[in-house]
């Protein structure tokens, strides 16, 4: 099995932190729904890196059970998240999520 | 040597994901979006974890974009759905808390270069993150497939046609 030796473990969580921070960007500045959800993804993949790095570090399978749990996660939250672009396209015949403000009153 | 691929890795996936939420046509996004995540699962294949690597391009890259660009090419964004993203973008809004964000982020890179590891390179085989899974973290499996349970169940009742004029009528 290939795998590099010695990648420091703070270098990862730097790309983590990075990937996570992008993400968090793109929810702020965004407006389309379909943006937003890639956002949301690209989050819990930065998640699911850091678990990942920090199994790796000690060798243990529980970062890549955790990973998966993220995973599923994932998979759970956009198909929710797609149904609602679907509803919201049907409605207001735009993807603007500032165009769901109802509840605000 | 073998590091030096880390940081290539890394470089992709992060300019990858700085175009995907800078971009306005929504494919031209999802592309970008599932070269970062092939570029993740090349860390994770260094990081010693094939299995997880595996999953992020079956799972991520193949089952999640592909619900993407399902919905990307039903709905058939136009012209009109570029020109109003591009219109969204403008710096003046969201300068203030990205300015806010970079002093969080400073802080926390202060933090994790002042704590040094390293990654142990022994790669972790499928068969003992099974093992792992179907032993301790048996609870967890259940709890996840209860949850892809109710995310169906949700996503069917959401998808339905019939649901906006049926809203109309009660109100």
């Amino acid at each position: 099995m290939f795998t590099a030796v010695g990648i420091p473990l703070e270098h990862v969580f730097i790309l983590a932190g990075l990937l996570f921070l992008i993400g968090f960007t793109g929810v702020l500045v965004r407006r389309n729904v379909i943006f937003l959800l890639m956002s949301l993804e690209i989050m819990m993949n930065a998640c699911g890196l850091a678990f990942v790095a920090a199994g790796a570090r000690w060798a243990e399978a529980d970062g890549q059970i955790m990973y998966m749990l993220v995973l599923s996660l994932a998979a759970a939250e956009v198909a929710v998240g797609l149904g609602l672009v679907l509803q919201l396209e049907r409605r207001y015949r735009h993807l603007d999520i500032d165009a769901a403000s109802e509840l605000s009153g | 040597m073998e590091v030096v691929l880390f940081y290539i890795a890394a470089s992709v996936a992060l300019a990858a994901t700085v175009q995907v939420i800078s971009r306005t046509n929504a494919t031209h996004a999802l592309i970008y979006l599932i070269v970062s995540l092939l570029a993740i699962a090349v860390i994770f294949y260094l990081l010693g974890a094939p299995f997880a690597a595996a999953l992020e391009v079956v799972i991520y890259a193949g089952a999640i974009m592909v619900l993407f660009v399902f919905v990307v090419m039903m709905l058939n964004l136009g012209e009109s759905a570029v020109a109003r993203e591009r219109g969204w973008l403008n710096a003046r809004m969201w300068i203030g808390p990205t300015i806010l964000i970079f002093i969080l982020l400073l802080e926390l890179l202060y933090v994790l270069v002042g704590t040094p590891g390293s990654t142990s390179g022994v790669a972790v085989s499928p068969k003992a993150v099974g093992e792992a899974l179907f032993g301790g973290y048996i609870l967890a499996v259940e709890l996840a497939s209860i949850l892809l349970l109710a995310a169906l169940v949700g996503a069917y009742h959401l998808g339905r046609r019939y649901m906006g004029s049926r809203r109309e009528e009660i109100g």
